[in-house]
């Protein structure tokens, strides 16, 4: 076997990816729980956990997303601290992987590297960390440093601040130290620390990434484990796949050096057409009249309401140049009228109402895996086989209960065909995932 | 807050940094069948020593009644982190976290951050100011603003969300700075959560002393403390909580207290070193003069089985404890009424002060 040819392991694993925001999560429905009780985030994790997930996930957004001036009202909205809410759980679950999502460019490294190793210890060896780099003023607005970063120099501040994670988590010599100090100075901070941790049982926290940028891939090639991403249709998941590792190989890492597990929505049912009647009802909840307005509202840059939701698109131009950043980075500086130009051509084509439109835009449609329990595991097999991906990142449209038909009906199928875990393979995350034991980086010459 | 010729009862905490990481479940499950009112966990820069938060947090879901209170430092912090992650922590206790908010003075923090350092008075000011943008974030959803109306498609009411529009004061010795809100989570559970700080910091010229709802005392002996508590209490007034601070060294299996004392002793505060009945006889009359006690044992499991045995049952049996609330709060603990908020819509009057 070489290093340069990459080999599928024939299996998938889940993770599960509680959101927070977004129009993904229903609330309308009766059975729709809290967002922010801890009891929705336990039952999540135990579920997955008898479900034998690899991960739990935690996003972020360090600011409350704004639809034309203010909050955004129509989504939920509101959500705990990711380390804080992982510690939690680390309490009450045994096995799974606590991830937090969390960004270099609002975070300092010392603390941050700090708080993901506490997270690691408490756990057992079970944290990751899913690295982030949300750059913009709007974000920075609550923070002491304010937007410092430009867009530009997301990833080298990113490089510059996992890199020295890195050192600070391999500094202790032996298991009980003493530790060496880790010194940095770069453009934008300077760091001088004497790590206060050993290491964690999985050696150091696992590292994810979501971003999907050439300069992103880039740096997921060059420093992560395994890579959030945003490939989960076949096709494209195994063009995805062939360009992580020809990056990861010209990295100097081998090609199965970095894991894959794209973000995606299920919805199953006893059969086929059950699954079908279920979507039109989820998406149905997902995106109200109220919502497919506003979601034009944000690239029109101008209030729509005298239209009708399922009418056609708005025929008057918008009156912002590039949308802003208010909505989150999916939102974050698309060219508007050319935009709206594509949009209308795109709904009459189509004969789409803006509510219908609205949904096809939004409802992660290539995203989503909808069929009976063994269409979809035939289907998921497949991707095994080739290897087209390692797992699915999971968000469940219904908190707390939407892992539960997932765990107790699509596992077993998986299971009885041999491509999903019948047990967790270890204690700790990176064993669960099969990585590699970490090298120990190297200290830079300077230092 | 009862007044101080009203209180009969009053709480203890205990100070759990000898749990460590790998025996925190054991060691807080302990603390609650004990009957201690609170935990709480030291942050201060230390080989082997995890983040003081999430500790707190691992032990909320394992627990029922006891406060998890953890220090988070004011100064090399960033405040609006700090305020989410004590939000999230009343989330995953049930409403019973606390903050000892503190100010290191330490130019390692300094630099690890690769901030300047600060000293003196600038300490009290960053305190201050981190907790007043705590304040104002938990304040900055109003406890109705989450409304789920199916036939408006609204999930909030963004008419109870609120900018904190923060700015450190004029006369801010450190770099000035802003944060906007609202908050990234919902109110907490609490409305506001309790916030303690050492004795020191407190007062006029230094973090004003509406902003916190406990001080933490100490005194250079057990004998000393009551005096350094009456001190406080004329200092500061009623409207704040007193918690006496106490090492503890006790007689355990046979063993003497004073042949235990290994190492030189320098934490600042006083300490007990005797047996458990005479521990109670210092404890008594300290429980009617402050409203709690916070004991360090010195070795956590020994200690903690002494208090447990003998210490906290005499001092039930005397009247001297408050009783535990089941599914209480941390403001229940300390006499706390319910947090108003500042920017409530529907109360009758404006709110000043956080609390
Ligand atoms: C599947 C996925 C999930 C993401 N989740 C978050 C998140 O929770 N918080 C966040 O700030 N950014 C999140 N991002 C955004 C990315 O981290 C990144 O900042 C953004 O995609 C810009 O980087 P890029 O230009 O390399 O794509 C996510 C991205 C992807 C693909």
């Amino acid at each position: 076997m070489t290093r340069d040819i990459f080999q599928p392991s024939g299996q998938i694993q889940f993770g599960i990816f509680f959101q927070g925001v977004n129009s993904g999560t229903i609330w309308k429905a009766p059975q729709a729980g809290s967002q922010t009780d801890f009891e929705s985030f336990r039952h999540i994790a135990q579920t997955a956990e008898r479900g034998k997930f690899a991960a739990f996930f935690l996003g972020e957004g360090l600011r409350l997303r704004e639809h034309l001036g203010r909050p955004h009202a129509l989504d939920v909205v509101g959500r705990p601290d990711a380390q804080t809410m992982l510690a939690a759980l680390a309490a009450v679950t045994k096995n799974i992987g606590l991830v937090a999502t969390q960004n270099t460019t609002y975070n300092d490294p010392a603390d941050l590297a700090h708080r993901l190793q506490s997270l690691d210890l408490i756990s057992g060896g079970r944290a990751a960390w899913n690295i982030v780099t949300t750059d913009n003023a709007w974000t920075g607005a609550n923070f002491r440093r304010g937007g410092y970063l430009d867009h530009a120099d997301r990833y080298k501040h990113a490089e510059a601040f996992v890199e020295t994670a890195k050192r600070i988590w391999d500094s202790w010599e032996t298991p009980t130290g003493p530790a060496r100090p880790v010194l940095h100075e770069g453009q934008h901070y300077t760091v001088d620390v004497t790590p206060r941790l050993p290491r964690s049982a999985q050696y150091r926290p696992v590292l994810f990434q979501a971003g999907d940028s050439p300069d992103g891939r880039d740096f997921a090639a060059r420093q992560a484990d395994v890579i959030f991403s945003a490939h989960p249709k076949f096709d494209d998941a195994v063009e995805f796949r062939r360009d992580i590792v020809a990056r990861s190989i010209a990295a100097g890492r081998g090609a199965n050096a970095v894991q894959i597990m794209p973000a995606s929505e299920f919805i199953l049912g006893a059969t086929d057409q059950e699954a079908q009647e279920k979507k039109a009802w989820v998406r149905s909840l997902q995106i109200g009249p109220q919502q497919a307005i506003a979601y034009l509202e944000q690239f029109w840059g101008r209030e729509l309401s005298s239209y009708d939701p399922d009418g056609s698109l708005p025929e008057i131009d918008p009156v912002v140049e590039e949308t802003s950043e208010t909505r989150g980075s999916g939102f974050h500086g698309a060219k508007a009228r050319q935009l709206a130009d594509q949009w209308r051509a795109e709904a009459k084509d189509k004969g789409l109402s803006i509510r219908q439109f609205v949904t096809s835009k939004t409802a992660r449609i290539d995203a989503t895996f909808t069929g009976s329990y063994t269409t979809v595991a035939d289907h998921l097999a497949e991707y095994a086989r080739v290897g087209a991906v390692d797992g699915f990142n999971i968000s469940p449209w219904l908190i707390p209960t939407g892992l539960d038909e997932i765990v107790n009906h699509l596992v077993p199928e998986l299971q009885e065909r041999g491509v999903y875990p019948t047990e967790y393979r270890g204690t700790t995350l990176r064993e669960n995932l099969g990585l590699e034991t970490p090298v120990r980086s190297e200290e830079p010459a300077h230092a | 807050m009862s007044t101080f010729e009203e209180r009969k009862a009053g709480f203890l905490a205990i100070e759990l940094d000898g749990a460590g990481y790998q025996n925190l479940a054991t060691a807080v499950l302990a603390a609650e069948s004990a009957g201690f009112h609170a935990a709480t966990f030291k942050d201060t820069p230390e080989a082997g020593r995890t983040n003081a938060l999430q500790r707190a947090a691992f032990a909320g879901p394992v627990t029922r009644t006891i406060a998890v209170v953890p220090e988070v430092d004011t100064v090399y912090t960033e405040p609006f982190h700090v305020s989410t992650q004590l939000a999230s922590l009343d989330y995953v206790s049930g409403g019973r976290a606390g903050w000892i908010a503190t100010a290191a003075v330490s130019p390692e923090a300094a630099a690890a951050v690769g901030r300047s350092f600060v000293e003196g008075d600038a300490l009290a000011q960053e305190a201050a100011a981190s907790i007043e943008v705590s304040r104002r974030l938990w304040d900055s959803w109003e406890d109705d603003a989450v409304i789920r109306d199916v036939a408006t498609g609204r999930y909030i009411d963004v008419d109870k969300l609120h900018y904190a529009d923060f700015e450190t004061p004029a006369d801010f010795a450190g770099t000035a700075y802003s944060v906007k809100g609202p908050s990234i989570i919902p109110r907490p559970l609490q409305g506001q959560l309790p916030v303690l700080a050492a004795v020191s910091l407190v007062g006029e010229g230094l973090v004003p002393v509406d902003a916190v709802d406990a001080v933490l005392v100490s005194a250079p002996t057990p004998e000393l403390l009551a005096a350094e508590v009456r001190d406080a209490r004329a200092r500061l007034g009623s409207s704040v909580a007193i918690i006496a601070e106490l090492d503890v060294l006790l007689d355990s299996r046979g063993q003497a207290a004073a042949s235990r004392v290994v190492t030189s002793h320098d934490s600042g505060i006083a300490r007990f070193v005797g047996t458990a009945a005479v521990l109670t006889e210092l404890l008594a009359p300290l429980l009617q003069e402050a409203d709690g006690v916070r004991l360090h044992p010195a070795v956590l499991d020994v200690e903690l089985e002494e208090l447990s045995r003998l210490v906290l049952p005499e001092l039930r049996r005397r009247g001297l404890l408050r009783a535990p609330i089941q599914d209480g709060t941390f403001r229940d603990v300390l006499g706390l009424a319910p947090a108003e908020n500042r920017y409530s819509t529907t109360a009758a009057a404006p709110v000043a002060a956080g609390k």
